[in-house]
């Protein structure tokens, strides 16, 4: 029953705070939204301790939904430790935005609407993560990329806020697309949509076939590829990443609960679920890993480059989800799950301190418009130390023990995409180190680049948001040294338990325990020395940065441009796609469609009228001809018959 | 030779007949006499002389069997009962509405009412016809007095041009019945129809002869003037417009029924055999005037001209059911001309009651703009008819179509089914534009039609509202007497 509460708890909050908001007033909506959420969030710990540490996995039914011949499809609670990590993760950073929300919207007329969106998107991902079949999983992808383009677009009186979450909704549709048929190839190799039902009769299925074009398509392999498609949508993987810059237009609570910890680790825990079949899919794995490496590295270098602090952190998120994806290439399920894990901590907290930091610079978001307020606001500035230095991978740190895990999986894996996987992560590591101190310098030391009315207005955030802050840097600092042994350590086995599947073989994870020295140690040496380097140019001032920017004009100028993805976008599909779309509304709707149907048949009819009512003369005459032509005409046709039978 | 008794005992048996006839001489002769409000004090004669009539007619019903008399020249059985009804109703009407419009009016002459009891007498013999000479007799009758209606406000200019061209053309079409008529004679030797029918019959067996064929051409096309079917129906829009808005509404309704009635007689009485040979002349004249209806209406300004097109429309669909044939199509046409009366009668009682200062009645549409504020009841009422006459669910309107075409499609005739539920959609288009013209345009400055409480609201108005609304309810009995009326035609 605790998991049945812990998922519908946020549904109740939000059918009660939407449909009665004005009635409850701001205060109450925002009393009520909090309490259940954070109710939530210690059901999904206690579950955390019954169902991952005492090893209870359960499926809760809730209803009876689809039953069609021998399709069923039922609302379900699946419960093992993929779906308790993943809730603790959802519930307790959204209990902290909701939290932080509270602060950081005050000034807003619609709190009371942001609060209830914020309580539906938890739920739709709730309901995501404890889906025991595809449908109900593609319910919660839905959902939650709804109440994501509801929350980008929050501030509707911004019109690229409206384009943003369009922009966002629209990629997704891509990415659906895939997952969608992704569903219907897993249902047409397994007959079913339960999870457990496919995932027991993987192995009798590894070498069926479909038979496409002539080609001999492996069907596992298609269906992986196609579900992964559906991933990258939803986690901003490169090709379909471009929404999730532009989504740092909605308010900066959405960016840490939505951008950076749950919505985009779905296609994470999408692959992470479906671990049995992707096991029996190398090729797809493959795929899997170029795709995560090279979202990582050219995340990573556009972020480098940018000048919104929250796009940096966007970048940087996107890099960080490339890491995962790579993970899971590698067959490192767990060390995936552990970074997503730690990711969701200081990724929040990076996006939670960094609203602070434009809470106190009066919604200023430009990096080159700040510096010199780390004095003013202290405990903010010790936040963003603590995010960095976790996301740097600095020992200690969340970030050291999960990252390390990745890059050393990548390596142990001993193949070329492992390498390959293992090379660009540790260059990104150095980008990541060095942005992250470009990102602290600019914002908080050096001279104050605001204008005078701002500076005098830049002050400690209150206590509902620094509140929040505190608990994810807990988690930031620790997460990492408590939970390395259950998810990647000596007790994985016995925590994961059914809920991850590798091949024997294939556990790189136990191989990157016994990788040599230097490859455990590179990622450190290059992320303190990405510190180094950075805290040289930009601790000098800006000049050496200009400079630096200057010698390598074309490179930077592909970096700062985001590697004219958009632009590429806006020419190949946007449009032909618009021109197309024009050509059929102009031509083919409102010419032939509405000129040849309603309303040309309606101006033929006026016509016809016109002519009809031009016949009636008023002449006796002309009246009692046409009486004659009607008598001849029967007549006649009457003979015509006669004569022709 | 029929004896002196035989004589009497028709008399008495056609009693209802000869009322009507002695009622509306007696009115008449009372009527000079009367020096003060004889239009009002008629009209009441007129009416109770209707319904004694109608009482009587009723009576009759109940002897059973259909019964034929002086000499097989009048037939007396549930078809004739069933459309004498329905005569009736319409005369009526007729009557309230006159008592509207021209009571108080320099031209309210109580004759009108003289005529119309003059009309009805002429209708009831059409509808009982069994021969020839009676049928003529009879629509003569009855044209005589419509010609004279349609002429009765002499003072106007339109009101008399509207009867001149009724009477010229009508004579036209009277003198092609009777060349139809004597055509008919010369190739079977008889003007009864059943020796028609019986000859027809022995003749189907080895050839029918041009001749006869031609003959029946000519009757219909004489006919089809009455009920004004396409391409014969060129007189109605300047009738309805010139002619008095009470005789319009006169016309819209009685005689159209006797026509139909008189058609009936002659299609299925006399010429049942030939169905498959006049049936394509029914099918062409009837799609002409559910086209013609559809479309000529929907340019039109004058509210009347607009209804007349709309009534042509209705008579096209009235005849589908004949050109179907067969119990069930008569069965069809009788429901959809029964529902047609009442809509008709409820649409002019509302129309009448719209009226400004000088007591005129409203005959542009956008006399009508903003209705529904200055009143709401007629308004909505109006609205209520006019959507039942587009055929929208679940109003009497929609019945009376449903039955045509359920019988066209039972005939096997989808293309026609779809042809007529086309112009059945277009022909929405004008009853829709009155309706948003009531509700949604706003009346112009000089604009004073007002609607005050009247006797035709009241006793017209209110019933033919609630026939229509109600109709889903009860639709049963209307449809058995229907069938029953269908089935004594043969």
């Amino acid at each position: 029953m605790l998991g049945l509460y812990a998922v519908f708890l946020p549904l109740a909050t939000f059918a009660i705070t939407f449909l009665f908001g004005g009635f409850l007033g701001n205060r109450m909506v925002q009393f009520v939204t909090c309490a259940g959420l954070i109710a939530s969030a210690v059901l999904s710990c206690l579950l955390f301790h019954d169902v991952a540490l005492l090893g209870n996995t359960s499926v809760e039914p809730v209803m009876i939904w689809i039953t069609s011949g021998n399709f069923n499809a039922d609302w379900a609670v699946r419960l093992d430790t993929l779906s308790v990590v993943m809730m603790c993760v959802i519930t307790i950073v959204s209990a902290c935005v909701h939290l932080y929300s509270v602060g950081y919207m005050s000034h807003d007329k619609a709190r009371a609407r942001f609060m209830s969106y914020l309580s539906l998107f938890t739920f739709a991902m709730l309901m995501l993560v404890t889906a025991d079949n595809l449908i109900q999983l593609f319910f919660g992808w839905e959902g939650v990329g709804l109440a994501s383009y509801l929350l980008i677009g929050f501030w509707n009186h911004k019109h690229s806020a409206n384009r943003a979450a369009m922009k966002a909704f629209i990629v997704n549709r891509v990415g659906d697309l895939g997952l969608a048929l992704g569903i219907f190839t897993l249902f047409m190799i397994f007959g079913s949509v339960q999870f457990d039902t496919i995932f027991a009769s993987v192995a009798q299925f590894k070498h069926e076939t479909f038979e496409f074009w002539g080609y001999e398509i492996h069907a596992l392999t298609l269906a992986c590829l196609l579900l992964f498609i559906g991933a990258c949508g939803k986690s901003a993987q490169l090709g379909l990443h471009t929404w999730l810059p532009d989504a740092m237009e909605g308010p900066t609570p959405v960016s840490a609960l939505i951008h950076a910890a749950t919505m985009v680790t779905a296609g994470i825990f999408l692959v992470a679920r479906f671990s049995p079949v992707y096991e029996y899919a190398p090729f797809a794995l493959e795929v899997v890993t170029y795709i995560g490496a090279l979202t990582a590295i050219v995340a990573a270098t556009i972020g480098m480059t940018q000048f919104d602090i929250k796009r940096v952190i966007a970048y940087s998120t996107m890099s960080q989800l490339g890491y995962m994806f790579f993970a899971l290439g590698v067959s490192a399920y767990g060390a995936a799950m552990f970074h997503l894990m730690t990711h969701a901590f200081f990724k929040a907290l990076l996006f939670l301190g960094a609203g602070s930091v434009i809470h106190a610079m009066s919604n200023e978001q430009d990096m080159r418009k700040m510096g010199g307020i780390w004095k003013k606001i202290p405990f903010t500035y010790a936040m963003m130390w603590i995010g960095s230095l976790a996301l740097a991978g600095i020992p200690l740190f969340a970030g050291y023990f999960s990252k390390d895990m990745v890059l050393e999986a990548a390596w142990a894996d001993q193949s070329a995409h492992g390498n390959l996987a293992y090379w660009l992560g540790v260059t990104a590591a150095f980008i990541t180190a060095f942005y992250s101190w470009r990102l602290i310098i600019m914002t908080f030391h050096g001279k104050p680049r605001a204008d005078e009315k701002t500076m005098a207005h830049v002050h400690e955030s209150p206590f509902v948001m620094t509140l929040p802050l505190f608990v994810l840097a807990i988690g930031a600092c620790g997460a990492g040294y408590v939970f390395y042994e259950l998810f990647v350590g000596h007790d994985r086995a016995l925590f994961w338990a059914d809920a991850l599947f590798v091949l024997t073989g294939n556990d790189t994870v136990e191989a990157a325990h016994h990788v040599p020295m230097w490859v455990k140690k590179t990622p450190l040496v290059v992320a303190v020395s990405g510190i180094v380097i950075a805290t040289l140019i930009y601790g000098t001032g800006g000049k050496f940065a200009g400079f630096v920017s200057r010698l390598l004009k074309p490179i930077h100028a592909l970096f700062f441009n985001k590697y004219y993805i958009d632009e590429l976008y806006h020419g190949v599909f946007q449009k032909p796609l618009i021109a197309l779309g024009r050509l059929f509304t102009k031509w083919g709707d409102q010419k032939m469609i509405n000129g040849l149907g309603p309303d040309g048949i309606a101006k033929i009819s006026q016509c016809g009228s016109q002519i009809l009512s031009k016949i009636q003369t008023g002449f006796v005459y002309h009246y009692a001809f046409m009486m004659m032509v009607g008598l001849i005409a029967i007549i006649s046709w009457i003979f015509y018959q006669m004569v022709m039978v | 030779m029929m004896d002196m008794t035989t004589i009497i005992t028709d008399l008495y048996m056609a009693r209802a007949d000869v009322f009507l006839a002695c009622a509306a001489l007696i009115l008449l002769a009372v009527g000079v006499c009367l020096k003060t409000r004889a239009f009002h004090r008629i009209a009441i004669g007129g009416v109770t002389a209707l319904v004694l009539t109608l009482i009587m007619t009723l009576q009759q019903d109940n002897s059973g069997d259909s019964i034929t008399l002086f000499g097989d020249m009048l037939v007396y059985d549930r078809f004739g009962v069933f459309m004498k009804v329905l005569v009736s109703i319409g005369a009526i009407s007729a009557i309230f509405m006159g008592v509207r419009d021209l009571g108080d009016h320099v031209i309210g002459k109580f004759e009108y009412v003289i005529l119309i009891l003059l009309a009805t007498l002429g209708m009831n013999i059409m509808i009982s016809s069994n021969n020839m000479l009676s049928l003529y007799m009879g629509l003569e009758l009855q044209s005589l007095a419509l010609y004279i209606l349609a002429a009765f406000n002499r003072n106007s200019l339109t009101s008399s041009e509207a009867g001149l061209k009724y009477f010229i053309l009508g004579a036209l079409s009277s003198g092609m019945l009777l060349f139809g008529i004597s055509l008919i004679y010369g190739y079977t030797g008889t003007t009864s129809f059943p020796l028609i029918a019986d000859i027809v019959l022995i003749e189907q067996t080895d050839m029918v002869s041009m001749g006869m064929l031609v003959g029946l051409v000519f009757i219909l096309v004489g006919l089809a003037f009455k009920i004004s079917a396409v391409p014969f129906h060129m007189w109605t829009p300047d009738v309805y417009q010139g002619a008095p808005s009470s005789v319009t509404a006169f016309f819209a309704m009685a005689p159209k029924m006797a026509a139909m009635a008189l058609m009936a007689r002659v299609l299925f009485s006399a010429f049942g055999e030939l169905h498959s040979d006049w049936a394509q002349i029914i099918f062409a004249i009837s799609l002409a005037s559910m086209a013609l209806g559809a479309f000529a209406g929907l340019v039109q300004k004058n509210l009347y001209r607009l209804l007349a097109y709309s009534s042509i429309g209705h008579m096209g669909y009235a005849l589908l059911g004949y050109f179907v044939g067969g119990f069930t199509g008569v069965t069809a046409t009788l429901v959809y001309l029964s529902i047609y009366l009442v809509m008709t009668a409820g649409t002019f009682a509302m129309i009448l009651s719209v009226r400004n200062k000088d007591n005129v009645a409203a005959t542009n549409l956008n006399e009508f703009a903003g209705l529904s504020k200055k009143s709401p009841v007629v308004a909505y009422g109006l609205a209520i008819m006019l959507f039942s006459m587009a055929g929208i669910p679940p109003l009497a309107g929609f019945f009376g179509k449903l039955y045509i075409f359920k019988a066209v499609l039972d005939g096997g005739y989808y293309t026609l089914a779809v042809l007529g539920v086309c112009a059945s959609v277009v022909a929405s288009y004008y009853y829709l534009k009155l309706i948003k013209i009531m509700f949604f345009d706003q009346p112009s400055a000089h604009d004073d039609y007002v609607v005050a409480p009247s006797r035709l609201l009241r006793w017209v108005g209110v019933p033919s509202v609630l026939f229509v609304v109600t109709f889903i309810f009860y639709p049963d009995w209307l449809v058995y007497e229907a069938t029953q009326a269908a089935l004594s035609l043969r």
